[in-house]
């Protein structure tokens, strides 16, 4: 039975919807109309037509741009997701508390200096005279092209999405009913079985999130591919940059941020389904 | 009444007099020195209002600049037009979209008798674009030119007087372009020979596109204002397309270990252009703004902008410079000795950087996705 609209109800539920109407929909509508104007002579005219979408789909750079965005992000994602699960596993069933809460405040931390420094920084220690190569070079190694490479803008991707996989891990790590792991080591379940048996699908919801959230970040990220992998190769966000520099075609960049927007939506909904599958309520 | 005797002394009605008339007038001359500053806001590259190059301008006439910095002729067409009139009292654009802001009609007519054009090299007496049907629209105020920018460790001033050098096995990887088509592909044009390298047919297109494409396997990134600085100055790129002295100028006075040619096939210039926005209820100021800028002091002034240096169209400007920096004037090659910088115009080794002329600009930003995607 529904119940009726309270202004109790609406209080709460108000300022969401507004927000969302406000920096969702109308910018997104915008956006939509955008991608059907027309550029003449440098000045975008309101306009009902195809031809953007025409365009921008029917050139391989922009088919070619999707896939290794795609890619690099999904890869970003995988490896946030592993290389996050050891630390995440650590801190939430073989620390303290205080240790815990410690651990938790660190991973926090990077997010107080600016992401765009953080990049800059990396490329201290990527440069083919920076910190790793001079290290590298008293070993008799050397020196590596480490910058400007798909390494280095996954590494821009990690710094990015790390710290942030880590935390969403953890929550659902904590919670993860320890009866279950007791249980499952008092049918002599060994401690690695236990991991993907109990506690991997136990959390699946919070991992899942997790990459999916590192998915997101990665795949409209500019600042990695551009300062850590020399624009090369180009990404969707690089692509749209391009797209606005000459002429101003801003409605097929709205083209291709509408994908890349879509393509996230598509990614998030099968995610999320993945995650709640089996679940009955 | 002992206490007042002092303050009566000497005291005469004249005096008071004079005191009194003092003191009136002291809130008027203090408004005078205190007004608040009259504002001017000027569209333009970054540097353009910042204080080494606009304080003594603000100094002289209670003027304080409000700055809106573009990064690139797109961006500024596109703050222009997204503006109501009036929005901009000076714009700087480089010399391709000056003709664009004219025909949108987004500046104000200039009166060529407010200016002190006589004093300009005549190649900049009428410099195209500026002018329209006679009437003058803008006026330019610096230029420079693009050419092989190198590391002075890796190449020689011998090697880098080809563009062929990209294509050098040492520099496999170390080649960096500065992200945008009409320079690099301007180049790699005069480097097949073209003249015109802006107003070539469809097979000599072909043959830029073919020519660009072989280099693709030497290039070690495509990098921004920021990346193109950073990257040259760590050593990380080794030569550099699409650029010139105005990005080394700045590494070289820092003491990096770079530098810009001009190389055999010919360069490419670079100018920006000083206008009046359309609808300015700052005109007069405006106009000061350009007379100030365009006129020798303001000229030696603009050639060593902090932000990134240039070569001054104005004959009085180069003296000025040579007597407040003779070292900077020798540097940029704006002196009186043979094989300075306009005996190289003169030489026709220097072309402008333009929009293509038989393709769309759209044909050639489209090759240049293709190409960094190649």
């Amino acid at each position: 039975m529904r119940r009726p609209i309270s202004l109790y109800g609406l209080t709460f539920s108000l300022p969401l919807l507004v927000w969302q109407v406000l920096f969702f929909v109308f910018p997104l509508v915008f956006l939509i109309a955008l991608s059907f104007w027309t550029v003449k002579n440098f000045r975008m005219q309101p306009d009902f037509d195809s031809v953007n979408w025409a365009t921008m789909y029917g050139r391989s750079i922009f088919w070619k741009a999707y896939g290794t965005t795609f890619a690099m992000a999904a890869a970003a994602s995988a490896l946030a997701s592993a290389l996050a699960f050891p630390c995440s596993y650590a801190i939430s069933f073989k620390l303290s508390d205080t240790a815990r809460r410690w651990a938790v405040f660190l991973m926090v931390i990077p997010f107080f200096t600016s992401y765009l420094v953080r990049v800059y920084s990396w490329q201290i220690f990527l440069s083919d005279a920076g910190i790793i190569n001079v290290m590298l070079g008293w070993v008799g190694l050397g020196p590596y092209a480490l910058l400007n490479t798909v390494g280095a803008t996954i590494i821009g991707y990690l710094t990015l999405t790390f710290p942030l996989v880590v935390l969403l891990q953890l929550f659902s790590l904590v919670f993860i009913d320890r009866t279950l792991i007791e249980a499952a080591h008092n049918l002599r379940c060994g401690r690695l079985r236990t991991v993907f048996t109990v506690v991997i699908p136990s959390a699946r919801v919070g991992l899942v999130v997790a990459a999916l959230f590192a998915f997101i970040l990665s795949f409209g990220d500019f600042v990695s591919p551009i300062y850590l992998g020399g624009g090369d190769p180009t990404t969707l966000s690089i692509l749209i940059t391009d797209t606005t520099k000459s002429g101003q075609q801003w409605p097929r960049a709205a083209v291709i941020a509408l994908t890349m927007i879509g393509t996230l939506l598509v990614v998030a909904f099968a995610a999320v389904r993945f995650a709640y599958k089996g679940r009955t309520k | 009444m002992q206490p007042y005797a002092g303050l009566n002394k000497g005291m005469t009605r004249r005096s008071l007099l004079a005191t009194g008339a003092a003191a009136l007038a002291t809130p008027m001359l203090s408004r005078r020195a205190f007004a608040a500053p009259t504002e001017l806001t000027m569209l333009a590259w970054y540097g353009h209002a910042e204080p080494d190059v606009v304080a003594e301008f603000e100094a002289e006439n209670n003027v304080k600049f409000v700055p809106k910095y573009y990064t690139g002729g797109d961006n500024m067409l596109g703050l222009i037009s997204q503006s109501p009139a009036g929005t901009y009292d000076v714009i700087l654009s480089d010399a391709e979209y000056v003709q664009a802001l004219n025909e949108a009609g987004y500046v104000e007519e200039l009166d060529p008798n407010d200016y002190a054009i006589a004093d300009y090299f005549p190649e900049f007496q009428n410099f195209p674009g500026n002018w329209s049907d006679g009437k003058l629209f803008s006026l330019v105020t610096r230029f420079g030119f693009l050419g092989v920018a190198y590391n002075t460790d890796a190449l020689t001033e011998a090697e880098a007087a080809s563009y062929n050098i990209f294509w050098n096995e040492k520099l496999a990887g170390k080649v960096g372009h500065f992200d945008w088509h009409l320079p690099n592909l301007g180049q790699m044009s005069l480097l097949n020979g073209n003249s015109a390298p802006y107003d070539i047919d469809e097979a000599a297109w072909q043959a830029v596109k073919d020519r660009t494409l072989s280099l693709r396997s030497q290039i070690g990134g495509f990098f921004d204002y920021g990346g193109t600085f950073s990257s040259l100055n760590d050593g990380q790129m080794l030569a550099f397309a699409g650029i010139g002295d105005w990005i080394t100028g700045v590494l070289e006075k820092n003491g990096a270990k770079v530098r810009s040619a001009i190389p055999e096939e010919g360069g490419l210039q670079w100018s920006e252009c000083f206008s009046i926005g359309k609808g300015s209820t700052k005109a007069d100021l405006a106009k000061k703004w350009i007379q100030y800028i365009t006129s020798a002091k303001g000229q030696a002034k603009s050639a060593q902008m902090a932000a990134y240096p240039a070569l001054v169209p104005n004959q009085k400007g180069w003296e000025v410079l040579q007597a407040e920096n003779p070292a900077e004037a020798k540097r940029q090659g704006m002196t009186s000795e043979a094989g300075n910088v306009i005996d190289m115009i003169r030489a026709g080794r220097i072309k402008y950087r333009q929009w293509p002329i038989q393709q769309s600009l759209e044909d050639w930003n489209d090759f240049w996705s293709e190409y960094k995607g190649a």
